[in-house]
């Protein structure tokens, strides 16, 4: 058994790991409500996007001359992952739920014998997947010094995706995100945004537009900015997805941590007792022999 | 009847503007300017820099954009933007700062005719509104 002392040492540890712990939930706490107003308000702007896109494709005249971003290259040889992960850790399952997720469409696409490249944003995914795929990964973005995600930052991101794509360096694109849905539950996505994956939602609406200028010369404009505005949207849910993470996991901690100290103080006072005991058996006995 | 109808403007941070009393939008539309009545027909197109102009009973609005989207349906005017300003909140140095961006950015080289257009645009509207 542990000394006296050991064992108040480890009391006062475990005990300002609590305090930490549970520092750091209050902050996620607070946190976490900016995120996810944000994130709320930021999804108007994505839907309204997608809307609209949609109503053009579906306008669209001439399918076979459709611009590159939305009817794809054609072949599908080359895919290019976008795995956005957060800068900092200690928040739960938050990355490793990304990464699990990437890691076996990577393994589909390899498997398929198609050439993979990966793009990560955030340095945590960068430090999971150069391990096994360090050779895939191309460029590796981190915004560490943003506070909250920004348009800007999105934008730069997708720029850089269309000049890949423009370079003809992929055919197929996807990113991988959390999607947030409450504080404890955050759902992996794969979303694929090059080509633009409409199936399955079909527009009811068979209403014509009038275009100003055509189709061709709007949608040439408008799939760039999609692609930036899909990675923001993908952003914002990281973001409010990562807080609400931290959260629970430093609720988790915090309450552990709360275990594990009353468990460490009920085995101090029994061994404290059982010294006591040991002395006053000692004495006494020593008094018998007298 | 009424002759009102529905905006909203969105930027990627938030929902930047909702109402639904208003009788004309001017917005500036890529092939030039287009002002939008009740029961336009529908229509999509998109902005260059400058100014919307948004007439409503309760008070004309004046904002500066630099890009866009417009998407007119149902008497229901979306506007999507990553760039706007109400001109009625933007002060003489946040107007020059703008304009020496985009002065910046109109004289560099290495910018295809698009984007130089558009900048040569952005400056042209500052500096009308200066």
């Amino acid at each position: 058994m542990a000394s006296l002392d050991d064992l108040k040492k480890r009391i006062a540890s475990v005990k300002s790991t609590q305090k930490i712990t549970k520092a750091m939930k209050m902050v996620a706490a607070a946190k976490l409500r900016r995120a996810q107003e944000s994130a709320e308000k930021g999804r108007p702007y994505s839907e309204k996007m997608n809307n609209v896109i949609l109503n053009l494709s579906n306008g669209i005249s001439d399918k076979e001359n459709a611009p590159k971003l939305l009817s794809g290259t054609g072949q599908e040889k080359t895919h290019l992952c976008v795995v956005m992960t957060s800068d900092r850790g200690l928040c739960g399952g938050f990355n490793s739920n990304i990464i699990k997720k990437a890691k076996s469409y990577f393994a589909k696409i390899l498997d398929e014998g198609k050439e993979l490249k990966i793009i990560t944003v955030g340095s945590k995914g960068n430090d999971q997947l150069k391990r096994v795929y360090g050779d895939k990964i191309i460029e590796n973005i981190s915004f560490k010094e943003s506070k909250n995600a920004n348009y800007f930052d999105a934008d730069k991101v997708g720029k850089m995706v269309i000049e890949k794509f423009e370079a003809g360096e992929f055919d197929v694109c996807t990113i991988f995100y959390n999607q947030f849905k409450n504080v404890i539950t955050q759902i992996p996505q794969a979303q694929q945004i090059i080509p633009l994956n409409n199936e399955g939602e079909e527009n009811s609406s068979e209403e014509s537009y009038e275009f100003e200028p055509d189709e061709d010369e709007i949608l040439s404009n408008l799939l760039p900015k999609n692609i930036s505005t899909q990675i923001f949207k993908a952003m914002l849910e990281n973001s409010a997805s990562e807080q609400g993470s931290r959260m629970s996991a430093m609720d988790n901690a915090t309450r552990n941590a709360g275990e594990m100290v009353d468990k460490l103080t009920i085995e101090y006072n029994r061994s404290r007792q059982a010294a006591i005991t040991k002395e006053l058996i000692e004495i006494i006995s020593g008094a018998e022999s007298l | 009847m009424s002759e009102e109808f529905k905006v909203e403007i969105v930027n990627p941070e938030k929902s930047f503007l909702v109402k639904d009393d208003v009788s004309e939008v001017v917005v500036p539309a890529f092939e030039g300017e287009m002002g939008i009545l009740k029961d336009h027909i529908s229509i999509i197109s998109f902005l260059k820099p400058g100014i919307i102009k948004i007439l409503s009973k309760s008070g004309d609005e004046n904002y500066y954009v630099e890009d866009g989207i417009v998407e007119f349906k149902n008497n229901n005017l979306s506007i999507l933007t990553s760039t706007i300003f109400n001109l009625a909140d933007m002060d003489k140095s946040k107007q020059q700062d703008l304009l020496k961006q985009a002065e910046e950015e109109a004289n560099k080289t290495d910018i295809n005719d698009q984007s130089k257009y558009l900048a040569d645009q952005k400056v042209e509207v500052l500096k009308t509104l200066n």
